[in-house]
């Protein structure tokens, strides 16, 4: 059985270049066996991250532990991780074999020993006998699984993921996304991947972390980050969200009452905890929690509502959304556009009544500067 | 005809290369091998023969000196590749922007003057009365002034020096397509420095690699200035030989058929290296 000793914990890392710094005291721990991500725009410090806990660059304070031991003096090629690069790296001047059993070699594991490993590690990534071809011959997404299989066949404790869909094509990367996913479960390794897009990191991850300027924002399962955002950046990076601007005019028990500057009236809840009135705050309500009527009574339960006219209609199938705007305020609105068909024959310039609860509307402070995007 | 007239644009652009071609490599050899075939029988009197290749064989000298160069320009083009390798991965790899600029043109500064003077420049470093020597005297690391002209460590030293660049230039260009993360990725899979030279670096940089031996190869084996200066009267450089037989003797017709197995020796040599790293002549100059 398992000990309860995580596979990779870091604890407070940092690393500046000259005077920048690109990770600022990051901890986290992923317990074995454990698929986590580290979602975050491009530019925070994901790849820097990955790279110091693979041994290619020293962290400038902190310590990292795999299986408890703590790994920061050891170099990349005696750590116990393996890495899957962004652009795959794998050897052009070898065939797939000889690239699948590079680790071993480099072990010293004996010829048959390596040729048995390989092809094994090759069927469980369904490549059964292309041994002998080279790289060249191979997908997109058979490439994708040639990396992880060389990297596998050496059963490293953590294997590191650097946004390795990033160069495949949209529908390859969704079949991929479900495929890694069932790899790591059948080889039951612990995976760190990084990413900046979070539908991946959603699908796949057991427990996601949101970074953001060299920070962890917060870190959680999917479900967590989604539905319950601990700050403003996870809030509008995490899944869609408008934000409104507001100010603080009243609180309640657990509800705000706040008014934007063209005089819309937003009622919320304290996301985190610690509004005053008064505070200057960015309030975040998803497109899915707007109900749309065609009658003012069919929002009027709603403690936020109002009326708007239809500026667009996004058909996606099953993801459309209406894109409303404030009849009174002149705010803009995206809206999930319900797939029950009741809403078919909507189009630009009709009126629309909508609304949505005080509980589905997340409040957080706007001190530190406008976050997401 | 658009066919036609783009297969006319095809010869007129090809022309001056033809042109180039034929009269100034074919031509000239096709008439030195027509010379090395003549055997001087009277005064104006000539015979169709090999017997100036067989004067060849039959002298210990000439053959010997064959060899020699052969096996020296073989040794020049080894050492400019183990000194050119490191120095082409330093540049290529661990320098870049401006750095990068400033290490290439050294490697180029030296063909600002000819080769003329920057043989006499090793000159005037290694004879007797030269820098090196007074500096081992002044150090008190020899009782008396010390010859190093004359010898094959200074022809060496000669040759390897005036084809650094034709040895940096190719390399440079083969390891700076080497992306970094496959050295990384060799690391991360667990691989020493050696083990990542040998399997990864060598093989992505081996048509640069040999590009470049074979143009220095070639130029240390048609190099004249260097042996003779460097090396004295007994330098021994089968290109002196060829000059001699020309310019002294006025014997053309052995001066040929020297030069023809000059052009033999190389294009061997040449073939059996290409042979034996398993590198096609055309692949090779495709990549550099
Ligand atoms: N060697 C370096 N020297 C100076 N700054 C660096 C260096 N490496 C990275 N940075 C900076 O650190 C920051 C984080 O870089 P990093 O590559 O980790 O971002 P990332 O999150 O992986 O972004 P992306 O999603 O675009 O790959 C960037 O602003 C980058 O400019
Ligand atoms: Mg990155």
């Amino acid at each position: 059985m398992l000990t309860d000793v995580p596979d990779l914990q870091c604890r407070s890392i940092s690393k500046s270049f000259a005077d920048f710094n690109a990770v600022k005291d990051v901890s986290f721990d992923v317990p074995q066996g454990t698929f986590f991500s580290i979602l975050g725009p491009s530019g925070c410090g994901k790849t820097t991250l990955l790279r110091m806990i693979a041994g290619f660059q020293k962290p400038t304070s902190g310590d990292l532990l795999i299986k408890g031991k703590s790994v920061i003096d050891v170099p990349p090629n005696k750590r116990p991780v393996s890495m899957v690069f962004q652009h795959l790296a794998l050897f052009p001047m070898m065939n797939i074999g000889t690239n699948v059993g590079f680790g071993l070699r480099q072990r010293g594991v004996n010829r048959s020993d390596i040729e048995k490993q390989v092809k094994r590690v090759l069927e469980r990534v369904g490549l059964a006998g292309v041994a002998e071809r080279p790289i060249s011959s191979l997908s997109g997404g058979q490439k994708q699984r040639v990396a992880i299989a060389r990297c596998m066949v050496l059963e490293p404790d953590v294997l590191l993921l650097d946004e390795p869909l990033g160069a495949l094509d949209l529908k390859l990367r969704e079949h991929m996304k479900i495929e890694l996913k069932q790899l790591q479960s059948e080889f039951n390794t612990t995976f760190v991947y990084i990413t900046h897009d979070q539908s991946e990191a959603l699908v796949m991850s057991d427990k996601i972390a949101v970074m953001n300027n060299g920070e962890f924002e917060q870190t959680g399962t999917a479900k967590e980050l989604y539905y319950e955002p601990k700050t403003a950046f996870v809030a509008g990076f995490v899944g869609e969200a408008n934000r409104f601007a507001a100010t603080i005019k009243s609180k309640s028990a657990d509800a705000l009452e706040m008014a934007t500057a063209q005089g819309q009236v937003l009622h919320g809840t304290d996301a985190v905890g610690g509004l005053k009135v008064g505070d200057t705050v960015n309030v975040f309500v998803r497109p899915e929690a707007v109900r749309l009527s065609r009658k003012a009574e069919g929002v009027s339960g709603l403690s936020n509502a109002g009326q708007g006219k239809v500026e667009n209609v996004l058909f996606n199938g099953a993801n459309s959304q209406l894109i409303l705007r404030d009849e009174l305020t002149g705010a803009e609105m995206s809206v999930a556009l319900p797939q029950t068909g009741e809403f078919r024959d909507l189009s630009r310039g009709n009126l629309i009544h909508f609304g949505w609860e005080y509980l589905q509307t997340r409040v957080y402070t706007a001190t530190g500067g406008p976050h997401g995007h | 005809m658009a066919t036609d007239r783009s297969k006319l644009a095809f010869w007129l652009l090809l022309a001056p290369c033809l042109i180039w071609l034929v009269t100034l490599i074919i031509l000239p050899h096709v008439g030195m091998f027509l010379v090395s075939l003549r055997e001087k029988v009277g005064v104006r009197e000539y015979e169709t023969s090999f017997a100036n290749y067989a004067v060849f064989l039959n002298e210990p000298l000439y053959w010997n000196t064959f060899a020699r160069t052969a096996y020296m320009s073989i040794a020049a083009t080894v050492l400019t590749l183990f000194i050119g390798f490191p120095i082409s991965y330093y540049i290529a790899k661990l320098t870049r922007g401006r750095t990068k600029t400033t290490l290439f043109l050294m490697c180029l500064i030296p063909f600002w003057v000819s080769e003329l003077v920057r043989t006499f420049g090793w000159m005037i470093l290694l004879r007797e009365t030269g820098v090196f020597s007074n500096v081992l005297q002044y150090l008190g690391l020899a009782a008396g002034p010390v010859e190093m002209l004359y010898n094959d460590a200074a022809i060496m030293t000669g040759l390897v020096y005036t084809s650094m660049l034709f040895m940096v230039v190719p390399l440079v260009t083969a390891l700076d397509s080497l992306d970094d993360s496959l050295i990384e990725a060799g690391y991360d899979l667990g691989a020493s420095g050696f083990a990542i030279l040998r399997e990864i670096i060598i093989p992505h940089a081996m048509p640069g690699i040999v590009s470049g031996c074979i143009v220095v190869f070639m130029l240390s084996l048609g190099n004249y200035l260097t042996p003779i200066l460097l090396g004295g009267k007994d330098s021994l450089w089968f290109t002196g030989l060829i000059y001699s037989q020309f310019i002294t003797r006025f014997n053309w017709e052995l001066g040929s058929a020297f030069g023809f197995l000059l052009l033999g020796l190389s294009s061997f040599i040449v073939f059996v290296g290409l042979k034996l790293t398993g590198q096609s002549l055309g692949k090779t100059m495709a990549q550099s």
